[in-house]
């Protein structure tokens, strides 16, 4: 990575760099300043200051607005909407400290300027500057040549999160005119929890209740979610976490291996539990519940099956497969889930289990809510199926102040997209499999690993386009693996990549092309979680060097193509930005007109509160779900007969049982406290941190500055390792070796390191070692699917740290 | 006209430091400069019985703050050319570039981190309390940008209304140099001059 060094880049460069009146202006004014000081105006035409409005469009929901402050076209500084006098009340979507850094991403020596070919191996990073013409014609060529070989199911647009707007799907739209593309589903966010969710509770009306609806609450338990680190900026979680915490009556638990920054000035609030136990928690509080009559058995057995013998589907009845058989050790692995059981699994006290369970049997209403931290691990459709079992066992859910167990409702102004079309080809693979899709593509079947709309692959992906993502190799998992996967010419055959700065997958392209942000281009977006907001922005500054949008790149490829006429429909895409926007205004009478929301920038709507699942409670006959029995299942006879023929490995599930579990049992981690090694001694968990975003921003210096990349360690595993606050470590296991520092703290659990997602992959990957420098986590993820989902359990790992 | 001070309120501080980078990206600071910093303090420990239960007494909070414009400001006092001085109308402390001559006693006297050299500019600087903003009407660029609400600046009497001076640690006692930071502290948060709360983001904020 290049030097980033913003000493060279001041507002005076800028100026200087804008033309000769610019030019004249900057020497004139570090000359008058050395000579007679600072008091000499500079040429009058060169202090002009514009503002414009524009969003962040990484997959945070965040969305910050951004208020550009712009000199002679180059942006000098970047404000937010704010106003000196908002009172704690008032909604404003502030920028978060990424978001107030834009000017130096924007404006980065690495920015990417022109289109390039690769000239080193793949992953090597050696590229050479080519014209548009050439890279359109490559790229073009490429894609017919692989269509025409071997149809468009080899066509793949992987799984990326660096721009969400309005019209950022046009790669999309060009390739359904071509015939189409090979589909994912699942995202790296959600696929254990989304996959659950509807066997539990249906696949619609199953989102969660709003933030401000846990003010009405008495107790609020959350389950592995820090939502200030998640989604920092803007006006959703973070704002509206803080919000509530400081409205609320209620009692706040939050329930992580790591005292996360959300608690952080309330630490009594910090309930310390080991990874991937969330489940046995449940469990033993079940228990507590069961003995001491707290389970709302009314609730259970009017709106939910399978909690016990009396509504489990006929065809299982007489088998010991309830719910409760499972806690009273009845059934499956015939143990009872005691708060003792739980105690030695969970790193949670037998008596600190009983006396939350005691609040939770006694304290109405109860608010539970999860991130998606518990989910995203090997046994994570059933740690979060368990948290959202939570509330059914004391009723606690449709009610005011309660939650379903799912995370907080996000309330978004609508807003219409760019139509994608229709894609005529119909299979789909779960995204996080795709490495399979090009490395082994007769192990990607319905059975094995999770196909969609066919039994198995046709044929494997040989051509991708990568806009904006990091999940080739930096965001996916095993990143040695996919390395060698993607190295290999033979098998994915291209790739094009398209992005502002060169990311580590980016290495991996035959041909990039270099975008602009979405800030340099008319663009909107909409977002929200307790408010509504939609943001409209204009292009700051004019494109630079060689850089287009994507809408523009599509263009040209469907010009290439001869289907322009079919992509644009006559539009560019500023006019699809605001037709897109007049239809929404067509569902949404209330919304400003175009001209009124390019004027304010940001608009912002009140939303009601949001009460999970009440119009189900409210009324379940009229309003039944579309779960098999109608009902919120906590067995799900769904899941048997859909994996029916799947071939489950004996760690997917409990010892003794043949099939995925029905209930939402507590299964050991494939690599986790239950199943650490002599050699990898220690659990490692991954968390969102405050200076990247998955691994956007994640080469920023300034960033790196507050926010150094560090491997959280007790102070008894450090001790133990000889290692102090500050050091360079070394974490390894058996995918690979990173190195970052050391932050020697209890605000993780002793035998627990957390590493920060997102950082920057850094490995000469030609050497032996392949140590990565960077300190990417997804060195040392597995790339072994989740068995329901088939999604990234890339929470789930063990290591070992040393001192470097 | 009025003497102005910082607020801060710890019980809603998520150490984001979002003050920070709007603050480097206003004044322009680069990567090794900030006027503002988030100091975070972690103390007691988290460990396991015999049981392997996990046993916790940790306690951490954060504290945002930049210069504190001081009555009794400690780096003016120690400036040997003046180029350090107290704005008598403002009550803003701000460094004299044309007279600072960077020999650093500023920086080894303020008890809160506050002025630094930079080297390459060959002076002082620090937090000026965005002395521009504040004379056209506007706030720090700091406190407006703050997206959990947790910053404030005004009148040292409306910011003492809400808060107390500056007496949690790892703050020094206030009556060293009378700061004009009023906190609300969180629950966490315990006196100054506590020896368990130290400072445990150094590289961070040195």
């Amino acid at each position: 990575m290049a030097d980033n060094n913003l000493s060279s880049l001041s507002r005076r460069t800028f100026v200087g760099a804008a033309g000769a009146l610019g030019a004249l202006a900057a020497v004139s004014g570090s000359a008058t300043e050395q000579l007679f000081g600072s008091s000499v105006p500079v040429a009058h035409a060169a202090t002009q200051e514009k503002t414009t409005w524009g969003h962040c469009a990484i997959n945070c929901p965040g969305r910050c607005s951004l208020k550009f402050h712009v000199v002679d076209d180059e942006v000098a500084w970047v404000d937010t909407y704010t106003s000196k006098d908002a009172s704690f009340d008032d909604p404003q979507p502030r920028a978060c400290l990424r978001g107030r850094t834009y000017r130096r991403w924007l404006a980065s020596p690495d920015r990417l300027s022109y289109p390039m070919k690769r000239v080193g191996a793949r992953g090597e990073g050696k590229f050479e500057r080519i014209s548009w013409e050439e890279a359109i014609e490559t790229a073009c060529s490429k894609l017919k040549e692989v269509i025409d070989k071997y149809g468009n199911e080899a066509v793949y647009v992987p799984y990326a999160t660096g721009v969400s707007a309005s019209t950022a799907r046009p790669f999309n739209r060009l390739l359904n005119l071509l015939g189409g593309y090979l589909n994912f589903y699942n995202s790296y966010s959600t696929a254990q929890i989304s996959c659950i969710t509807p066997y539990m509770y249906g696949s619609k009306g199953n989102g969660g209740s709003s933030f401000n609806e846990a003010e009405n609450a008495k107790l609020v338990l959350i389950f592995g979610s820090s939502p200030t680190e998640t989604r920092q900026g803007g006006l959703t979680t973070h704002y509206d976490w803080v919000h509530l915490r400081e409205r609320t009556g209620a009692k706040i638990y939050m329930i992580d291996p790591r005292m996360n920054d959300s608690i952080q000035g309330h630490s009594d609030q910090w309930l310390p539990i080991n990874p991937g136990t969330d489940a046995a928690l449940v469990a033993g509080i079940a228990h507590y519940l069961i003995e001491k009559n707290y389970v709302d058995l009314d609730f259970l057995h009017t709106y939910c099956v399978g909690y016990d013998e009396e509504t489990m589907p006929e065809e299982y009845k007489g088998m010991n497969m309830s719910y409760y058989d499972y806690i009273m050790g009845k059934g499956y692995d015939k143990v009872e889930k005691t708060p003792d059981w739980a105690a030695k699994i969970t790193g949670i006290s037998a008596k600190r289990i009983e006396e939350l369970a005691e609040e939770i049997g006694t304290t109405k209403p109860l608010y539970v809510n999860q991130g998606w931290g518990p989910q995203r691990r090997s046994n994570g459709e059933w740690s979060s199926w368990a948290i959202m079992a939570l509330p059914c066992l004391v009723g606690q859910i449709g009610l005011a102040g309660t939650n379903n167990g799912t995370r907080e409702a996000r309330s978004a102004t609508n807003l219409e997209s760019l139509p994608a079309g229709t894609n005529p080809v119909k299979t789909s693979i779960p995204c996080f499999t795709f490495t399979e899709a090009i490395g082994h593509v007769e192990d990607m079947t319905k059975e094995k690993m999770g196909v969609k709309g066919a039994d198995k692959l046709s044929v494997g992906i040989k051509y991708m386009i990568n806009y904006a993502g990091n999940c080739l190799t930096n965001q996916h998992s095993d990143i040695n693996r996919a390395h060698d996967i993607l190295a290999d010419e033979s098998a994915c055959e291209f790739i094009l990549g398209i992005d502002t700065v060169m990311c580590d997958s980016l290495k991996y392209a035959d041909i990039i092309l270099p975008d602009l942000f979405r800030f340099e281009q008319y663009s909107q977006i909409s977002t929200g979680s307790d408010w509504g907001y939609i943001i409209t922005g204009t292009p700051a500054t004019s494109p630079k060097f060689e850089r287009k949008t994507a809408y523009e790149m599509c263009e040209l490829m469907a010009d290439w193509f001869g289907v322009k006429d079919k992509f644009t429909e006559g539009k560019t895409e500023e006019e699809w930005v605001k037709s897109l926007y007049e239809k929404s205004r067509e569902k949404t009478p209330s919304l400003p007109t175009w001209d009124e929301m390019v004027e304010m920038g940001v608009y912002i709507e009140k939303k009601p509160n949001v009460i999970s699942m009440k119009k189900y409670v409210d009324d379940p006959v009229t309003n039944k779900l579309d779960t098999p029995s109608g009902k919120i299942e906590i067995f799900s006879s769904k899941i048997l007969s859909f994996t029916k023929d799947w071939e489950v490995k004996e760690d997917d599930t409990l010892p003794g049982v043949k099939t995925l579990m029905p209930i939402p049992a507590y299964i050991p981690e494939w690599y986790g406290v239950e199943t650490t090694t002599e050699k990898y001694p220690l659990v490692l968990t991954g968390y969102h941190c405050r200076a990247h975003l998955h691994s956007s921003w994640g080469f920023l210096d300034d960033l790196k500055a507050v926010n150094p990349n560090e491997a959280w360690i007790n102070p008894a595993d450090a001790e133990a390792r000889k290692i102090s606050a500050g050091d360079t470590v070394h974490v390894t296991n058996e995918f690979g070796t990173i190195e970052l520092l050391a932050k020697v703290t209890p605000r993780v659990i002793p035998g627990v390191v957390a590493v920060p997602q997102g950082s920057w992959h850094n490995a000469d990957m030609s050497t032996s070692d392949r140590l990565d420098k960077g300190g990417c986590i997804n060195t040392l993820t597995t790339q072994r699917p989740s068995p329901l989902a088939k999604g990234n359990p890339q929470h789930t790992n063990i290591c070992e740290v040393v001192k470097a | 006209m009025a003497k102005y001070a910082f607020y801060f309120d710890g019980t809603r501080c998520t150490g984001c430091k979002t003050c920070e980078m709007a603050c480097k990206d206003f004044k322009d600071l680069s990567v090794d400069a900030a006027y503002r910093k988030v100091y975070e303090t972690a103390f007691g420990a988290t460990t396991r019985d015999s049981d392997g239960c996990i046993v916790n007494s940790c306690v951490s909070y954060t504290i945002s703050m930049s210069c504190n414009h001081c009555d009794d400001p400690a780096c003016t006092k120690a400036c040997p050319t003046g180029a350090m001085h107290k704005d008598e109308e403002t009550g803003l402390v701000s460094v004299d570039s044309s007279r600072c001559v960077g020999c650093g006693y500023c920086h080894m006297a303020c008890p809160y981190n506050a002025p630094k050299i930079d080297r390459s500019k060959g002076h002082s600087v620090k937090c000026d309390g965005c002395a521009d903003r504040v004379a056209a009407g506007e706030k720090p660029v700091c406190v407006e940008s703050c997206p959990a609400r947790a910053l404030d600046f005004g009148t040292i009497e409306d910011m003492a209304a809400m808060g107390q001076r500056a007496n949690i640690a790892p703050l020094p006692e206030p009556t060293h140099t009378n700061p004009n930071l009023y906190i609300k502290a969180s629950s966490d948060a315990i006196p100054s001059g506590s020896v368990d709360a130290q400072v445990v983001n150094p590289l961070e904020v040195m």
